[in-house]
């Protein structure tokens, strides 16, 4: 999958025009700072990935390991017709946090709280790390695919049925 | 361009450097209140100690939402007062939220738009069209052209009714109540032919992958001339109730100033960037469908207040009906979706003939089509700004994660700096020129 390429010392994959980087964890501030650096103005979306159900995905390159979350976050530029790029860093289930991107696109602070509030990835640092769409007491993070698709209880369902 | 998107009285405060500092800051001078709910309770609930402060007796938590008239749905605003003055507020949302990323994982690509449809219910076909357009990607397909210059029409119209329906609302909470009944009277004309093509009023599940769901009905032109000859009139006495009155802009001018780099750095796009003015639209300069085959303006304001974010999409619906004149004249022939046996089931005349051509209908709307693994990023130009999908496959027929990034959901961060320092008064106007639609910013 991977060509090889490295941006911002980190590697690149160019798939149907989309330019992604994949940073490790430990390069995550700084790969942005250098984003930003160089005329990236806009942190456009930050969301993330559980891919428990799915761990044999190929489309990463050789160089990176497999993890079971993924925080994709995605970066414009308004130069020359505007240039855009994603970044996909790979989070651990074991320590599943990211520092917060707050001081450098403080736009990203309501995302960070949803990916929080529904995969459960914590951001260090962030200065209102609440949860945002669900109650505050809400136990769990429902974006997690081994929290089950809700159902409306119906009647009867799981009762015996004569045939 | 007309003269009332040239907004703006000469003495409307412009900020005088262009700096964002004011979005980084996290003390007691941050526009922010940064409480969670059970916190902002406590306070709201014990007047006998307030929060420090030097003028800490006058300040008092104040909740307003989230059923109020003028908050558009169920947005609650947590605001710290201090007589009539709003210093730091906080947008507290999730009351519409119904979890529509996760059901999305257990529909079909197919059933996809019917469930994305229902989160801009004010704009439901730009959402279809992102994600219409992310699975497009990843299959790899084109769409012919007249599914993409149908798209296009029926986006344009969309955004027409959206801003139409931002005119009611805007003049709805700024106590211009005869606007309300005008912009819905107008929206209503728009929402006509929508029946007539999709049938449904809203909610169309019209676009999806591989083209839209039917072609346009016999003389569609002509109900298209109509609304062309209609529509533009009214907007003219739009402008002679709203634009050129006093009361109107006072209640709006220099109200909720935003600078052009505090809007960047919010990563806040759609009408309220440009009213800093600063023109992006990704329409013009990220073309899609076939926004480079027609000739429109981008309409940008210059003061960041909330009368250019008024004008802006004013002009906007004139925008995009000269976009729509253009493409009645260039819409080609042809199919209206995709010929691609994988995504688009046979014709009926074949299903008789042809034992293969009936399994493959029935595994198209059982199982559903199968998308290659992979991940991408499709954006549109909502009339709230930049809708994106994020969608991951992992090679079944259903999306694996299926993320939307709402322009609603984003654009509220300014919801806090816009009200700074204002009246609450001013925080309705601030609000409605936001024009958040609840059912994006929650999901």
């Amino acid at each position: 999958m991977s060509d090889g390429t490295v941006l911002y010392g980190v590697p690149v994959v160019e798939t149907a025009g989309q330019v992604v980087l994949h940073p490790r964890v430990d390069q995550w501030l700084e790969t942005v700072s250098a984003l930003k650096a160089d005329g990236f103005c806009m942190a456009i979306d930050l969301t993330a990935v559980d891919y428990s159900a799915h761990p044999g995905r190929t489309n990463l390159p050789d160089d990176v390991n497999p993890e079971r979350f993924e925080v994709v976050a995605s970066f414009i530029s308004h130069v020359d017709g505007g240039r855009r790029v994603r970044l996909r860093v790979q989070v651990p289930e074991g320590d599943p946090s990211l520092p917060s991107l707050f001081n450098i696109f403080p736009g990203t602070e309501a995302m960070e709280r949803e990916v929080w509030d529904l995969l459960g990835i914590a951001f260090d640092g962030h200065p209102d790390h609440t949860r945002i769409l669900m109650p505050e007491d809400w136990v769990g993070h429902p974006l997690r695919r081994d929290v089950p698709m809700g159902r409306i209880p119906v009647q009867f369902k799981d009762s015996p049925v004569s045939r | 361009m007309s003269d009332v998107a040239t907004s703006g009285l000469d003495d409307a405060p412009v900020s005088d450097s262009d700096s964002a500092e004011r979005i980084f800051r996290l003390d007691e001078t941050s526009a922010v209140l940064r409480l969670s709910e059970a916190e902002a309770a406590a306070l709201a609930g014990n007047s006998e100690d307030p929060p420090s402060g030097d003028s800490a007796d006058q300040r008092m938590i104040l909740n307003m939402g989230p059923s109020h008239p003028s908050t558009h749905g169920v947005l609650r605003l947590i605001l710290e007062m201090e007589g009539e003055t709003v210093l730091r507020s906080k947008p507290v949302i999730g009351y519409l939220h119904t979890g529509m990323e996760k059901t999305a994982e257990d529909l079909t690509y197919l059933q996809g738009p019917t469930n994305v449809t229902r989160m801009d219910y004010a704009a439901p076909l730009f959402s279809e069209l992102a994600f219409s357009m992310a699975v497009e990607q990843l299959l790899g397909i084109e769409v012919p052209p007249r599914a993409t210059w149908i798209r296009m029409l029926m986006c344009e119209l969309n955004r027409a009714a959206s801003h139409l329906l931002f005119q009611a609302t805007n003049g709805m909470d700024l106590g211009a109540v005869s606007m309300m009944i005008y912009g819905w009277r107008e929206r209503e004309e728009v929402l006509r032919f929508f029946e007539k093509v999709t049938g449904l009023r809203m909610n169309h599940n019209y676009i999806r992958p591989g083209g839209v769901a039917a072609d346009l009905p016999d003389g569609w032109q002509k109900d298209i001339h109509r609304l062309l000859e209609l529509i533009p009139p009214r907007l003219d006495e739009y402008d002679k109730l709203l634009t050129g009155q006093p009361i109107f802009r006072k209640r709006l001018q220099g109200v909720g100033v935003l600078t052009p780099a505090e809007a960047l750095a919010l990563s806040t796009t759609g009408p309220i960037l440009r009213s800093t003015g600063y023109a992006w639209d990704l329409r013009r300069d990220q073309p899609y469908l076939a926004y480079d085959q027609v000739e429109f303006d981008v309409i940008v304001g210059t003061h960041g207040d909330a009368f250019d974010r008024y004008a802006i999409r004013l002009n906007e619906i004139r925008e995009s009906l000269r976009i729509v004149e253009q493409i009645v004249d260039l819409m080609p022939d042809g199919d209206y979706r995709t010929q691609d046996k994988k995504v688009t089931p046979p014709p009926r005349a074949r299903i008789n003939e042809s034992m293969e051509a009936l399994i493959h209908h029935f595994k198209i709307f059982t199982e559903g089509f199968h998308v290659p693994e992979g991940e991408t990023y499709a954006a549109v130009e909502s009339p709230r700004g930049e809708l994106g999908c994020y969608m991951v496959s992992d090679g079944g027929p259903k999306p694996y994660r299926m993320h939307i990034r709402g322009p609603s959901f984003v654009n509220l961060q300014t919801l806090p700096h816009l009200m700074e320092g204002g009246l609450i008064a001013d925080g309705v106007a601030v609000v409605s020129s936001v024009d958040p639609i609840m059912g994006e910013v929650d999901r």
